[in-house]
Protein backbone atom coordinates (compact mmCIF):
# COMPACT_ATOMS: atom_id res chain seq x y z
CA UNK A 1 0.00 0.00 0.00
CA UNK A 2 1.46 3.40 -0.88
CA UNK A 3 0.65 6.20 1.37
CA UNK A 4 1.03 9.99 0.78
CA UNK A 5 1.56 11.78 3.73
CA UNK A 6 1.41 15.94 3.98
CA UNK A 7 3.24 17.33 6.85
CA UNK A 8 2.31 21.27 7.24
CA UNK A 9 3.51 23.60 9.18
CA UNK A 10 0.56 25.46 11.64
CA UNK A 11 -0.41 28.98 10.33
CA UNK A 12 0.76 30.92 12.95
CA UNK A 13 4.16 29.29 12.90
CA UNK A 14 6.87 31.15 10.90
CA UNK A 15 7.53 29.83 7.84
CA UNK A 16 11.23 31.50 6.75
CA UNK A 17 11.65 29.75 4.00
CA UNK A 18 8.11 30.69 2.53
CA UNK A 19 8.68 34.11 3.24
CA UNK A 20 12.13 34.23 1.26
CA UNK A 21 10.60 32.54 -1.53
CA UNK A 22 8.02 35.22 -1.80
CA UNK A 23 10.16 37.37 -1.82
CA UNK A 24 12.16 36.27 -4.65
CA UNK A 25 8.90 35.43 -6.40
CA UNK A 26 8.39 39.29 -6.05
CA UNK A 27 11.89 39.94 -7.63
CA UNK A 28 10.76 38.45 -10.45
CA UNK A 29 7.16 40.27 -10.94
CA UNK A 30 4.85 37.74 -9.29
CA UNK A 31 3.70 40.69 -6.81
CA UNK A 32 0.11 38.82 -6.68
CA UNK A 33 1.45 36.17 -4.53
CA UNK A 34 0.40 36.85 -1.06
CA UNK A 35 1.88 33.89 0.59
CA UNK A 36 3.94 30.98 0.41
CA UNK A 37 4.51 27.95 2.61
CA UNK A 38 6.78 25.18 2.42
CA UNK A 39 5.08 21.78 3.17
CA UNK A 40 7.07 18.09 3.70
CA UNK A 41 5.42 15.56 1.69
CA UNK A 42 6.45 11.87 2.33
CA UNK A 43 5.80 8.55 0.35
CA UNK A 44 5.49 5.95 2.62
CA UNK A 45 5.01 2.16 1.50
CA UNK A 46 3.34 -0.22 3.77
CA UNK A 47 2.80 -3.88 3.60
CA UNK A 48 0.26 -5.70 5.79
CA UNK A 49 -2.98 -4.64 7.29
CA UNK A 50 -6.58 -3.36 6.12
CA UNK A 51 -6.58 0.05 4.88
CA UNK A 52 -7.92 1.37 8.45
CA UNK A 53 -5.58 -0.41 10.13
CA UNK A 54 -2.88 1.25 7.81
CA UNK A 55 -4.07 4.73 8.41
CA UNK A 56 -3.75 4.06 11.92
CA UNK A 57 -0.02 2.86 11.80
CA UNK A 58 0.72 5.55 9.87
CA UNK A 59 -0.63 7.84 12.25
CA UNK A 60 0.91 6.63 14.96
CA UNK A 61 3.93 6.96 12.87
CA UNK A 62 3.16 10.58 12.45
CA UNK A 63 2.86 11.25 15.97
CA UNK A 64 6.22 9.50 17.24
CA UNK A 65 8.20 11.24 14.22
CA UNK A 66 7.51 12.26 10.77
CA UNK A 67 5.29 15.50 12.42
CA UNK A 68 6.58 18.18 15.44
CA UNK A 69 3.02 18.14 17.35
CA UNK A 70 4.37 21.84 18.64
CA UNK A 71 4.95 22.97 15.31
CA UNK A 72 2.88 21.14 12.46
CA UNK A 73 -0.40 19.27 11.14
CA UNK A 74 -0.30 16.04 9.13
CA UNK A 75 -2.51 14.70 6.34
CA UNK A 76 -2.59 11.00 5.35
CA UNK A 77 -3.90 9.64 2.01
CA UNK A 78 -3.81 6.12 0.76
CA UNK A 79 -3.21 5.94 -2.55
CA UNK A 80 -4.77 3.84 -4.80
CA UNK B 1 31.06 14.25 40.22
CA UNK B 2 31.06 13.21 36.48
CA UNK B 3 29.11 14.69 33.64
CA UNK B 4 27.81 12.45 30.97
CA UNK B 5 28.93 13.89 27.57
CA UNK B 6 26.82 12.50 25.07
CA UNK B 7 27.88 11.93 21.50
CA UNK B 8 25.79 11.41 19.02
CA UNK B 9 26.61 9.77 15.14
CA UNK B 10 27.64 13.47 14.23
CA UNK B 11 28.05 15.04 17.03
CA UNK B 12 30.90 17.66 16.98
CA UNK B 13 31.37 19.93 20.18
CA UNK B 14 31.95 16.81 22.68
CA UNK B 15 36.14 17.14 23.30
CA UNK B 16 35.54 21.11 23.53
CA UNK B 17 32.59 20.42 26.07
CA UNK B 18 35.11 18.59 27.97
CA UNK B 19 37.85 20.53 27.44
CA UNK B 20 36.25 23.86 29.30
CA UNK B 21 34.44 21.64 31.88
CA UNK B 22 37.96 20.45 32.93
CA UNK B 23 39.83 23.28 32.54
CA UNK B 24 37.58 23.94 35.44
CA UNK B 25 38.06 22.10 37.90
CA UNK B 26 35.24 19.61 36.60
CA UNK B 27 34.94 15.98 35.53
CA UNK B 28 33.34 15.16 32.37
CA UNK B 29 33.56 11.65 29.86
CA UNK B 30 32.09 11.16 26.76
CA UNK B 31 28.92 8.53 26.45
CA UNK B 32 27.80 6.50 23.51
CA UNK B 33 24.32 7.69 22.71
CA UNK B 34 23.47 3.83 22.86
CA UNK B 35 24.26 3.15 26.04
CA UNK B 36 21.51 2.99 28.11
CA UNK B 37 22.19 3.96 31.83
CA UNK B 38 23.53 6.86 33.46
CA UNK B 39 24.46 5.41 36.24
CA UNK B 40 27.82 6.54 37.11
CA UNK B 41 26.96 10.40 36.22
CA UNK B 42 25.56 13.05 37.86
CA UNK B 43 24.81 15.21 35.51
CA UNK B 44 24.29 15.57 31.48
CA UNK B 45 25.45 17.53 28.91
CA UNK B 46 23.86 17.07 25.28
CA UNK B 47 26.78 19.28 22.68
CA UNK B 48 26.46 20.83 19.75
CA UNK B 49 26.88 19.41 16.13
CA UNK B 50 24.28 17.56 13.60
CA UNK B 51 23.50 14.79 15.29
CA UNK B 52 21.99 12.11 13.10
CA UNK B 53 22.74 14.39 10.21
CA UNK B 54 20.06 16.45 11.27
CA UNK B 55 18.11 14.20 9.11
CA UNK B 56 13.60 15.32 9.04
CA UNK B 57 14.01 18.14 11.86
CA UNK B 58 16.92 18.63 14.27
CA UNK B 59 16.77 16.73 17.04
CA UNK B 60 14.03 14.64 15.66
CA UNK B 61 15.98 11.17 15.41
CA UNK B 62 18.37 11.52 18.10
CA UNK B 63 15.54 12.02 20.47
CA UNK B 64 15.00 8.68 20.19
CA UNK B 65 18.60 7.35 21.14
CA UNK B 66 18.46 4.26 23.48
CA UNK B 67 20.43 7.00 26.05
CA UNK B 68 17.77 9.44 25.76
CA UNK B 69 15.65 7.26 28.27
CA UNK B 70 18.23 7.74 31.07
CA UNK B 71 18.63 11.71 29.98
CA UNK B 72 14.70 11.65 30.49
CA UNK B 73 14.71 10.03 33.85
CA UNK B 74 17.86 12.47 34.71
CA UNK B 75 15.30 16.07 33.86
CA UNK B 76 12.80 13.57 36.00
CA UNK B 77 14.89 13.28 39.14
CA UNK B 78 16.17 17.32 39.09
CA UNK B 79 19.55 16.38 37.82
CA UNK B 80 21.01 18.71 36.06
CA UNK B 81 20.70 18.69 32.03
CA UNK B 82 22.16 21.10 29.88
CA UNK B 83 21.82 20.67 25.97
CA UNK B 84 24.05 23.09 23.64
CA UNK B 85 23.24 24.14 20.24
CA UNK B 86 22.29 20.86 18.78
CA UNK B 87 21.56 19.55 22.47
CA UNK B 88 18.81 22.25 22.64
CA UNK B 89 16.94 20.92 19.76
CA UNK B 90 17.31 17.75 21.02
CA UNK B 91 15.97 18.45 24.35
CA UNK B 92 12.69 19.99 22.55
CA UNK B 93 12.47 17.22 20.56
CA UNK B 94 12.34 15.17 23.55
CA UNK B 95 9.82 17.69 25.18
CA UNK B 96 12.07 17.77 27.80
CA UNK B 97 11.80 21.74 26.89
CA UNK B 98 9.12 23.70 25.87
CA UNK B 99 8.81 24.62 22.30
CA UNK B 100 11.07 23.91 19.17
CA UNK B 101 13.87 25.42 16.66
CA UNK B 102 13.43 26.41 13.21
CA UNK B 103 15.58 27.87 11.15
CA UNK B 104 17.23 31.83 11.39
CA UNK B 105 14.77 34.52 10.22
CA UNK B 106 16.82 34.97 7.63
CA UNK B 107 17.86 31.78 6.33
CA UNK B 108 21.56 32.20 7.12
CA UNK B 109 23.60 30.22 8.76
CA UNK B 110 25.13 32.41 11.84
CA UNK B 111 28.73 31.98 12.87
CA UNK B 112 29.84 34.93 15.25
CA UNK B 113 29.59 35.73 18.94
CA UNK B 114 26.59 37.23 20.00
CA UNK B 115 26.28 39.18 22.68
CA UNK B 116 23.31 37.71 25.65
CA UNK B 117 21.86 39.16 28.63
CA UNK B 118 20.90 37.01 31.57
CA UNK B 119 17.72 37.20 32.64
CA UNK B 120 16.92 34.41 35.34
CA UNK B 121 19.45 33.18 37.57
CA UNK B 122 17.27 30.21 38.62
CA UNK B 123 18.73 27.06 37.08
CA UNK B 124 21.73 25.38 36.73
CA UNK B 125 23.79 27.08 33.66
CA UNK B 126 23.08 30.04 35.02
CA UNK B 127 23.19 30.57 38.95
CA UNK B 128 27.09 31.73 38.81
CA UNK B 129 26.02 35.12 36.85
CA UNK B 130 24.13 38.01 37.84
CA UNK B 131 20.49 38.85 36.93
CA UNK B 132 21.41 41.55 33.53
CA UNK B 133 24.93 40.82 33.72
CA UNK B 134 26.03 40.80 29.78
CA UNK B 135 28.22 37.95 28.42
CA UNK B 136 29.80 37.49 24.95
CA UNK B 137 29.94 34.01 22.86
CA UNK B 138 29.48 32.53 19.84
CA UNK B 139 26.40 31.69 18.17
CA UNK B 140 27.24 28.99 15.14
CA UNK B 141 23.98 27.70 13.97
CA UNK B 142 20.93 27.43 11.29
CA UNK B 143 18.10 26.24 13.23
CA UNK B 144 18.31 28.46 16.25
CA UNK B 145 14.76 30.38 16.06
CA UNK B 146 13.45 29.22 18.83
CA UNK B 147 9.24 29.22 19.02
CA UNK B 148 6.85 29.29 21.32
CA UNK B 149 3.42 28.36 20.68
CA UNK B 150 2.43 28.68 24.33
CA UNK B 151 3.88 31.41 25.16
CA UNK B 152 4.91 30.15 28.40
CA UNK B 153 8.57 28.50 28.06
CA UNK B 154 10.90 30.47 30.72
CA UNK B 155 13.78 32.16 28.67
CA UNK B 156 16.59 32.80 30.98
CA UNK B 157 19.47 34.62 28.89
CA UNK B 158 18.06 36.90 26.02
CA UNK B 159 19.79 38.32 23.16
CA UNK B 160 20.65 41.65 23.46
CA UNK B 161 19.87 42.33 19.41
CA UNK B 162 17.93 39.73 17.38
CA UNK B 163 20.26 37.73 15.47
CA UNK B 164 17.75 34.99 14.39
CA UNK B 165 14.25 35.69 14.63
CA UNK B 166 14.15 34.01 18.43
CA UNK B 167 11.05 34.17 20.27
CA UNK B 168 11.16 36.61 23.06
CA UNK B 169 15.13 36.88 21.94
CA UNK B 170 15.64 33.88 23.30
CA UNK B 171 19.28 32.61 24.07
CA UNK B 172 18.13 30.06 26.38
CA UNK B 173 15.21 28.35 28.12
CA UNK B 174 14.78 26.38 31.24
CA UNK B 175 11.82 23.78 32.55
CA UNK B 176 9.76 25.18 35.44
CA UNK B 177 11.91 23.45 37.59
CA UNK B 178 15.38 25.26 35.97
CA UNK B 179 17.61 22.29 36.14
CA UNK B 180 17.18 21.27 32.61
CA UNK B 181 18.33 24.13 30.53
CA UNK B 182 19.07 24.55 26.81
CA UNK B 183 21.40 26.83 25.09
CA UNK B 184 21.90 28.10 21.76
CA UNK B 185 25.08 29.76 21.30
CA UNK B 186 28.13 28.34 22.98
CA UNK B 187 29.44 28.81 26.25
CA UNK B 188 32.39 25.77 25.60
CA UNK B 189 33.66 27.95 22.97
CA UNK B 190 33.97 31.11 25.02
CA UNK B 191 36.55 30.04 27.92
CA UNK B 192 40.12 30.80 26.98
CA UNK B 193 41.38 34.13 26.18
CA UNK B 194 43.12 32.37 23.31
CA UNK B 195 39.47 31.80 21.92
CA UNK B 196 38.79 35.64 22.41
CA UNK B 197 36.34 35.68 25.37
CA UNK B 198 36.09 33.84 28.73
CA UNK B 199 32.51 35.07 29.19
CA UNK B 200 31.54 31.43 28.52
CA UNK B 201 32.88 30.68 32.12
CA UNK B 202 29.91 32.36 33.60
CA UNK B 203 27.55 29.23 32.19
CA UNK B 204 29.76 26.34 32.91
CA UNK B 205 31.00 27.53 36.54
CA UNK B 206 27.20 27.70 37.50
CA UNK B 207 26.74 23.78 35.70
CA UNK B 208 29.72 22.87 38.25
CA UNK B 209 28.33 24.88 41.00
CA UNK B 210 24.90 22.27 40.51
CA UNK B 211 26.94 19.21 40.67
CA UNK B 212 28.25 20.40 44.53
CA UNK B 213 25.88 18.38 47.03
CA UNK B 214 23.10 20.22 48.86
Amino acid sequence: MKIRVEVTRRPEIADPQGTTIKRALHDLGHTDVTEVRVNKVFHLEVEGGSDTEIRDKVEEMCRQLLANPVLEDFEIELVP
Amino acid sequence: MTTAVVVFPGTNCEHDVVTAMTDLGGSARLVWHRKTDLDSYDSVVLPGGFAHGDALRTGAIARFSPIMEAVSRFADQGKPVVGICNGFQILCEAGLLPGALIANRDLSFICRYVDVEVTDTGTVLTNAAATGQRLRIPLNSYEGNWVDPTGEGRVVVKYTDDPNGSSERAAAVANDAGNVVGIMPHPERATDPLLGSTDGRAFLRSFLNSLVPA
